[in-house]
């Protein structure tokens, strides 16, 4: 017994009592979907399944959500390319600026949101005199991802060491079939876990999106965040958000799926 | 973040092939790095040195034009209005609050994950702290929204005990800020403790201490840079945050509103760009305070 009793029970209560704090906003969520009422009095006065029906048919939610996911699979794309090409060229070297290297890639998420956000609003807008649209949301959610993937697969490469590629190498194959042949099989899920965090970390973002964001284009969270205060919308946000909550077990699901590579990345995401 | 040593296995151990495998290596590594610092180069770094250009221009009130005059006034004016360096001391007040919050409550629960719950039971409280994590951070504090409402859970649930819902304000910010950022405290915590060997309890307790007297004397100790690699976590996400406060904060403003407003409907960007300098220097100087402590290799 290397804790006592007493203090397990503590414990135990404490951590009770947390994730039920945890999870009461969440359930809530799901509950005032159903809700007759357009408020937030508790508890309901009735229950329905009217404003589903409504949201269903909310063109406004659905273009969001599609413009979401195109923005967070390009955003993916991308990620998965830069941080892979980072952290295989940061393997084995033990070169001056890689550090350097490690912080600038860090760096898009080490910062606050807002100063990620408007440091790329000011460079479009200000410095290139580009219009903010669908490309620069997509560029200001690459560059933050790219380190979800660079985490995911360098702790890869550390855990696996360069002995089965210099096997490769020494029989004969070149840089290119080594990559083909044993380096992508090895990384494989060390990448997917990467891109789902790199696509979920997208999907989610909101504060650099409203300042890369277009009057246009409206990712998933900004159509949430500009109907939030409209009274007569709030029924169909309570729906969406309601939808966003009970689809976060699919993530969870796949990572466990994963097999706990998703759990020391996770850390890195925000 | 990962970031271990590198394995440094010497190309020259490889006599012969040393030299070329190096070069070529070299060669290699470049090529590969070349993509992503060119991106990383081009569309951040000197987007940030940019808006520090930016906040040295000025905003003509007449036209909304830029103009590009150097001047040290944006940063004047936030030195000499007070209200500004309210809003400056007030950001960070609350994001050393909701470090401490977090930091208490995620203690207790690390601890019982890594060191008090069964395999199967670690393996389902893991998820359970990770699922909010995916659940979309706008919906969490929209979430609060509901719970401090006139009338809402907080006031139903505190009726009977004479509890009013603090309302929308820097308290239910404070509350919400807290809630959105505590899984980045639980996680680095509970990996830390992961680490520290059951038998130092053991030796810790054979040595006469209680229970209470070891978690005092030698878990907190050995967790404590896990607590500061989660605190800047929770530190640099509440500086940055605007959308938990426009949710939660009825008209309290904080560094991310007044960037925003500034950004946005009183269109001064300069002046924006100048007060976004406040988190990003304040983020600073605390990772070089807590470099000392060994925190940001475990991060």
């Amino acid at each position: 017994m290397i804790i006592d009793g007493r203090l397990k029970a503590v414990l135990r209560v404490l951590t009770g009592v947390v994730l039920l704090v945890v999870y009461v906003p969440l359930a809530l969520v799901v509950i005032n979907s159903f809700n007759v009422d357009r408020t937030f009095t508790w508890p309901p006065s009735g229950l329905t399944f009217h404003w589903w029906n409504v949201a269903a048919h909310s063109s406004g939610a659905r273009k969001a959500l599609l413009v979401s996911i195109e923005v967070g699979l390009l955003a993916t794309a991308i990620a998965l390319v830069l941080g892979t090409m980072a952290a295989l060229a940061l393997r084995r070297t033990r070169f001056f600026g890689r550090n350097v290297v490690s912080l600038l890639i860090i760096l898009p998420i080490a910062l606050p949101g807002i100063v990620t956000g408007i440091a790329l609003n000011n460079a479009f807008r200000t410095m290139l005199g580009v219009q903010l649209g669908f490309l620069t949301i997509v560029i200001a959610h690459a560059t933050f991802c790219i380190v979800t993937v660079f985490n995911n697969v360098q702790a890869r490469i550390q855990r696996l060491g360069p002995s089965l590629e210099q096997a490769s190498a020494d029989l004969g194959a070149g840089p290119f079939t080594t990559f083909r042949l044993v380096t992508f099989p090895m990384l494989r899920s060390a990448l997917l876990a990467g891109a789902l965090l790199a696509f979920g970390l997208s999907f989610d973002e909101i504060v650099v999106t409203t300042f890369t964001a277009g009057p246009q284009e409206q990712t998933l969270p900004i159509w949430i965040f500009q109907n939030l205060f409209r009274p007569n919308q709030a029924p169909v946000v309570n729906v969406v958000a309601a939808v966003l909550v009970l689809l976060s077990a699919i993530p969870i699901y796949l990572a466990q799926r994963l097999s706990g590579d998703v759990t020391s990345g996770a850390a890195g995401a925000h | 973040m990962v970031e271990s040593p590198a394995t440094a296995p010497a190309p020259a151990s490889a006599p012969g092939r040393g030299s070329l495998l190096g070069r070529s290596g070299g060669l290699r590594t470049g090529l590969l790095l070349l993509p992503p610092m060119l991106w990383l180069g081009v569309a951040y770094l000197a987007a940030l040195a940019a808006l520090f250009v930016t906040s040295l221009w000025s905003q003509n009130d007449f036209t909304g034009d830029i103009e590009r005059v150097w001047s040290f006034d944006n940063y004047r004016q936030l030195w000499d209005i007070p209200v500004y360096r309210t809003i400056a001391l007030r950001t960070i007040g609350i994001a050393a609050l909701v470090t401490v919050i977090d930091a208490v409550l995620a203690f207790p629960i690390a601890l019982y994950m890594a060191k008090v719950a069964s395999p199967g039971m670690r393996r389902l409280l893991v998820i359970a702290v990770l699922m909010p994590l995916w659940a979309s951070y706008l919906v969490k504090a929209y979430a609060w929204r509901g719970m401090f409402s006139e009338g809402g859970l907080i006031d139903w649930l505190g009726k009977p005990f004479g509890i009013h819902s603090p309302g929308y304000g820097l308290a239910a910010t404070t509350i919400t800020l807290a809630y959105l950022w505590l899984p980045y405290m639980i996680l680095p915590i509970y990996a830390g403790l992961e680490r520290v060997p059951d038998s130092l309890f053991e030796a810790s307790g054979d040595l006469g201490a209680g229970s209470w007297t070891t978690i005092r004397r030698v878990v907190l100790p050995m967790a404590f840079p896990a607590v500061v690699a989660g605190s800047i976590f929770t530190f640099s996400l509440s500086l940055g945050d605007y959308i938990a406060v426009t949710i939660v904060g009825g008209a309290g403003q904080l560094i991310g509103t007044v960037v925003y407003a500034n950004v946005g409907s009183a269109n001064n960007l300069p002046f924006a760009a100048a007060f976004a300098t406040v988190p990003v220097l304040v983020m600073l100087v605390y990772l070089a305070a807590v470099r000392r402590t060994g925190a940001l290799e475990s991060l």
